[in-house]
């Protein structure tokens, strides 16, 4: 397994567990604002990370040469998917705690990260689709 | 992969890619002003994450994935079966994103999407030869 997809998966492992210690903390503290936190951890860290690992692992080579596509658009998409998922679960809940606790534009840039990491990660698997 | 898989694959990336985008869209108006109508964009969101991204990607990778055997028994009818599921599941998230008055159709074209790939992928679910 390459250790892109180990970095991937683990964190996909990380994520599961820490959703549903967030849903837990939501349904015991009674805290509302957590939702879309959790929601998020689940099925971007925890789902769509896991397939974005196996995926990266498993898919058919690109060619022998770079058998998973381009290097660099991989550890980016690896990069801002986690990193604008996490900017988004923290500062989520922290504005919606209180409008005043952080700039609104880490939303955006929050948002925009996790879309780059999708176009990423179709750039460099459309590719490796193939007709065998 | 089989061609239909790789529709299936490719079709599922351009669902990322347009969930992720539009997810980004609503997570920023809720860090900074824009559009008003922009959150009536949250049911497409979802409907192209879960059922066009997660849900297709699962279909096409099965298709692709699992054993063969009952394949050879009816080859014709299960490419029929398989680019039946695709053409009306992709349909279906169209006119459910479309919303309006075929909002029912769309969910309906999913339901028969589901079945078609029920009937493909029902007799490929076997034990392997060394298992036999």
């Amino acid at each position: 397994m390459p250790p892109l997809s180990r970095w991937y998966i683990k964190l996909a492992i990380v994520y599961f567990i820490a959703a549903l210690v967030v849903g837990a903390l939501q349904a015991l503290l009674d805290i509302p604002y957590l939702g879309p936190a959790y929601v998020h951890m689940l099925v971007v860290g925890w789902i769509t990370q896991m397939i974005f690992g196996v995926a990266y692992w498993m898919f058919p080579k690109y060619s022998p040469e770079a058998p998973r596509g381009d290097n660099a658009i991989a550890v980016a998409t690896f990069a801002l998917l986690n990193g604008g998922l996490l900017l988004r679960i923290v500062v989520e809940p922290l504005r919606a705690w209180h409008p005043g606790a952080a700039p609104g534009w880490l939303l955006v840039v929050a948002g925009a990260a996790q879309a780059l990491a999708g176009v990423g990660f179709a750039l460099n698997t459309w590719p490796r689709v193939k007709i065998r | 992969m089989p061609r239909v898989s790789v529709w299936f694959v490719r079709a599922s990336l351009c669902h990322l890619v347009a969930g992720f985008g539009i997810g980004a869209l609503l997570l920023a108006s809720k860090g900074v002003t824009l559009a008003a109508g922009v959150w009536a964009l949250r049911g497409v969101h979802i409907e192209l994450l879960l059922v066009g991204w997660m849900i297709q990607l699962v279909m096409g990778v099965a298709v692709w994935i699992f054993p063969r055997m009952g394949l050879r028994r009816a080859p014709q009818r299960s490419a029929v079966t398989a680019w039946l599921a695709f053409a009306l599941l992709n349909g279906g998230v169209l006119l459910v994103s479309l919303g309006g008055p075929l909002f029912a159709v769309g969910r309906l074209m999913e339901v028969t999407a589901a079945a078609s790939f029920a009937a493909h992928l029902w007799g490929r679910v076997s034990p392997g030869l060394s298992e036999i």
